[in-house]
């Protein structure tokens, strides 16, 4: 990495080219647009797998835990693998390059100490209660924020542990009786599966959200994390 | 927002179509790979056979057993067969009388043994749960003699590393790891629930486990043969996962 040329003013009202700044790392820029093919591919792989048995519970016992697509398939354009092997051959196939992603991003978060930035901390969640005010327009003003503000440290801390939470309940999932430690810990078999089915709708409410943010509140972020340099609206380092 | 930089976001809106793009067209139509990635995908398959064979499974971890009271009542128990699926019955050896399961290959005692011979050896019955590929779950008990106890009859020779089950279900078969068929609790079931197998359920011996996912578990047995090369199965050759240690 290059030094960043840090902006002697960071405003958030100036108008007119700004300098860019250095701010997403290459391990960063890869591993985010690498994770989000994996998980395209991850989710409409395990879709294809929901299709073969669209219950929770046991045979006889059905989980009453709520869900909405009990009894339903998923439609085609949104699974792959044309059936139940193809789906799963592509499932544990993408598995690995997708926790191995992950792996990659939280070690070079740990190593670079970028996680400081990143991580949500009690101290956040005053700030985390302003930033919502002004995203509610209960408040005027955009509270002042370094790299990421406390929503954004929220929910990109949330999302791992929603990653770590699909990753382990698929191992659960895939391994009752070899790994029956992990999969006790999810509650057992049936609830393991509806845990891991639940992650893939925070995914997709995770990924919506992210995108929709992106473009209506910080655009320039986009070009951020594909070239590296960001001109836009925040630019000062934590 | 009025200070965004539309020149920019048009830009970036190509170049998020870019990474997008491929992504969604590999997500459309229920791409199975094609002719060109499919094989790929089987052949990584057996990355993740190695992995559970020789890395996860342990050859005495057993599993959970349950109560009698836990069972899930028979009749929502999924039995199938391949030839019920095609004729809509169920299949019976050409005399159930003279039903007798052929055990040889490998070995150096070749055996037949009659369902007579099979009940008077040591049996063993247990609850446990059985795990359907297609993700559902069903409590059942079970009664067999275990393979381990059969393979000590038979004395598999040095060469010998897998065993094929034959069935005489539309040729249905599956072939298995040694170390999983030695498992304590992998056994020629001719019993559930307590009564002799029905013909929905494999009869008159069919091969159980709570280790391996349902699709391993040979019904209507007659053949078991041990052999020196890897056997595939009805399911394995079209694509499933071969090892389904779980």
């Amino acid at each position: 990495m290059g030094s960043a040329s840090e902006p002697a003013i960071a405003s958030s009202s100036s108008s007119g080219p700004r300098p860019p700044v250095k701010r997403y790392a290459g391990v960063v820029r890869v591993t985010h647009w690498l994770n989000a093919v994996f998980l395209v591919g991850m989710i409409a792989s395990g879709l294809q797998i929901y299709n073969a048995y669209t219950h929770f519970g046991l045979r006889n016992d059905p989980l009453s835990l709520p869900n909405p697509l009990d009894g339903n398939a998923i439609p085609r354009w949104a699974a792959m693998g044309g059936w139940l092997a193809g789906g799963l051959n592509w499932h544990f196939a993408l598995a690995w390059p997708f926790v191995i992603t992950g792996l990659v991003y939280l070690g070079f978060l740990l190593f670079s100490g970028e996680w400081r930035s990143l991580l949500f901390r009690p101290r956040d969640i005053g700030p985390a209660v302003r930033m919502q005010l002004y995203y509610l327009r209960l408040r005027k003003e955009h509270p002042a924020q370094g790299k990421h503000n406390a929503l954004q440290r929220a929910a990109y801390t949330f999302i791992v542990v929603i990653g770590a939470m699909a990753t382990l309940s698929g191992f659960a999932i895939y391994k009752p009786v070899q790994l029956a430690f992990l999969t006790t810990l999810f509650g057992g078999y049936e609830l393991a599966r509806y845990w891991h089915f639940v992650t893939v709708w925070v995914f997709v409410g995770f990924t919506l959200l992210h995108v929709a943010l992106v473009f209506l509140v910080d655009p320039a972020s986009l070009r951020g994390m594909i070239t590296g340099w960001y001109r836009g609206r925040f630019p000062s380092h934590d | 927002m009025t200070d965004t930089n539309l020149s920019l976001t048009r830009r970036d809106l190509i170049r998020l179509g870019v990474v997008a793009g491929p992504a969604s067209v590999v997500a459309a139509c229920g791409w199975d790979g094609g002719t060109s990635l499919e094989p790929k995908l089987r052949a990584f398959s057996r990355i993740n056979d190695w992995v559970g064979e020789k890395i996860l499974f342990s050859p005495n971890r057993l599993a959970k057993e349950y109560a009698v009271s836990e069972r899930t009542p028979a009749q929502s128990f999924p039995a199938y067969s391949i030839t019920y699926n095609r004729t809509k019955s169920f299949p019976s050896p050409d005399n159930l009388k003279d039903w007798g399961l052929e055990v040889g290959g490998l070995v150096r005692n070749r055996m037949r043994l009659t369902l007579q011979a099979l009940e008077t050896l040591p049996s063993l019955t247990y609850t446990v749960k059985h795990h359907c590929v297609e993700g559902w779950t069903a409590v059942g008990t079970w009664t067999g003699v275990p393979v381990s106890t059969v393979m000590a009859l038979v004395e598999p020779t040095a060469g010998s590393r897998y065993i094929r089950f034959d069935s005489f279900d539309s040729r249905y078969s599956n072939g298995w790891d040694l170390a999983s068929a030695m498992h304590p609790q992998t056994i020629l079931a001719y019993a559930y629930n307590d009564r002799p197998l029905t013909m929905n359920r494999g009869a008159p011996v069919r091969l159980y486990s709570p280790i391996k996912l349902g699709y391993k578990l040979t019904k209507y047995l007659s053949a078991m043969t041990f052999t020196r090369d890897r056997p595939g199965g009805y399911w394995e050759d079209q694509g499933y996962p071969w090892f389904a240690g779980i």
